[in-house]
């Protein structure tokens, strides 16, 4: 299997990703080629672990694909970066999926299994390597312990936050005011601004 | 729910934490509140981080699916004309709530479902819904329409949360509805419209999270009520609402 990871950190020299999905606006195959080249990576490995079954997962991520290609001509450039569009675009599908396939009685179930397996343990160990793993995971560390829970079960695991509350056994409100504050540490860690 | 608290969900919308109901509501705060859009836009930037961490090898394999497929799905036109720069911070405070509307949706509706249309001209609008399902069509044009309202409440007997969005001007009323109590088997949810007291069947919902057009006009209604009625629905309520939303 060849295959390549591309990732857009800070600094990091690559295609211009607005440019690319303006040419594919326009149904330009190519360019489309190119963007992909970018942005696949992130969005197989993002669907995959919300989803975990890898076949699903490819299933999605084709599907979160072809609505890039799809919807190119939606995207506005004033809200925000392509990867950031692209992969809202990921994250709604996959935790759409995972919601779909979810009776009311499995999500019980997966709810208590995902009590014995924190999502942090996994992301830890996953994200690791590469510069923007490595700040990423520094700075996910430097949130509290609730707030990255918070975090990575909703979105890692498409929880919703009234589970993310069942979960930690902490109240609504809290888990609101914690995924927030979160967030906020983790933008101004990642230097996000847009 | 106050204004604060409302404020504080930027965090659960961005990551797409929030219940159907809740997000429609939080939608329509979003639409008086720059401030909090702009959160979201750094809030999913900042995720995006996470996500883009995430990435795995792909298979070379895939990239030729994905490229085979592109000729068999037809792109779809600009959603809004280009306007000069100066309008730029204008526009996304006017487009953005209606662009985020379709994420609650999304979850309510199913997979592949509801492209909802979020441009404001109705014209393009109905253009756009023509090639959706009947049902969906109706709920797309509820949402563009430009006195669409919303209202939510809690359900009774759990932590559900149900949000009826309507509009006047086109006459019809949406419902989306999740975490009510699941329902025995046998049962359904059954939607009223309330006239001024007398309950008028407005649909049925067999599922404890969904979103349903109602079935009938709004005509005068002063609100909507949802029992549970056994499968099949019933002429009329046989017991107490779990929950009433007024059309205020």
């Amino acid at each position: 299997m060849s295959a390549v990871v591309h990732l857009s950190g800070p600094g990091r020299p690559g295609p211009d990703l607005k440019e690319l999905l303006g040419r594919v606006a326009l149904g330009d195959q190519n360019a489309f080629g190119k963007l992909y080249d970018a942005v696949a990576g992130p969005v197989l490995g993002l669907v995959r672990r919300v989803l975990r079954d890898p076949a699903q997962s490819e299933e999605v991520a084709q599907e979160v694909l072809l609505e890039v290609w799809r919807k190119a001509a939606h995207y506005r450039p004033e809200r925000g970066e392509v990867m950031a569009w692209v992969l809202t675009i990921a994250h709604r599908r996959a935790v759409d999926r995972v919601r779909a396939a979810q009776a009311a009685a499995d999500r019980e179930q997966r709810i208590a299994a995902a009590s014995h397996a924190p999502a942090y343990d996994e992301v830890a160990e996953q994200v690791e390597g590469r510069l923007e793993r490595e700040q990423v995971r520094r700075c996910l560390t430097g949130l509290t312990e609730v707030q990255r829970e918070s975090l990575t079960l909703a979105y890692f695991r498409g929880f919703t936050y009234p589970e993310v509350a069942q979960l930690l056994g902490i109240p609504l409100g809290t888990v609101k005011t914690r995924m927030r504050d979160g967030l906020i540490r983790l933008r101004d860690c990642l230097g996000v601004g847009v | 729910m106050s204004a604060a608290d409302v404020h504080t969900l930027t965090g659960a919308y961005a990551a797409h934490a929030l219940d159907p109901a809740e997000c429609a509501e939080f939608e329509h705060h979003l639409e008086h509140c720059p401030a909090c859009a702009q959160e979201v836009a750094e809030f999913t930037a900042t995720l995006a981080r996470l996500g883009s961490a995430s990435a795995v090898p792909v298979p070379a394999e895939f990239k030729q699916r994905v490229m085979s497929a592109l000729d068999t799905v037809r792109q779809e036109a600009p959603r809004t004309a280009q306007l000069p720069a100066g309008t730029r911070r204008g526009r996304l405070r006017r487009t953005w709530p209606r662009f985020a509307l379709a994420a609650c949706l999304a979850l309510a509706v199913g997979a592949g479902g509801l492209a909802v249309q979020q441009h404001r001209e109705a014209d393009r609008a109905r253009a756009r819904a023509t090639a959706m399902q009947r049902q969906q069509d109706r709920i797309a044009d509820l949402l563009t329409a430009p006195d669409a309202r919303t209202t939510s409440g809690a359900v009774a007997g759990g932590t559900g949360v149900a949000t009826v969005v309507w509009s006047p001007s086109e006459g019809v009323a949406g419902f989306l509805a999740s975490g009510m109590p699941p329902l025995a088997p046998g049962t359904t949810y059954q939607l009223w419209f309330d006239d001024r007291g007398t309950m008028r069947p407005a649909g049925l919902m067999p599922t404890a999270s969904g979103a349903l057009l109602l079935s009938g006009p709004l005509d005068g209604a002063s609100g909507v009520g949802v029992t549970v009625e056994p499968a099949g629905g019933s002429p009329h309520p046989t017991g107490a609402p779990v929950v009433l939303l007024s059309f205020a």
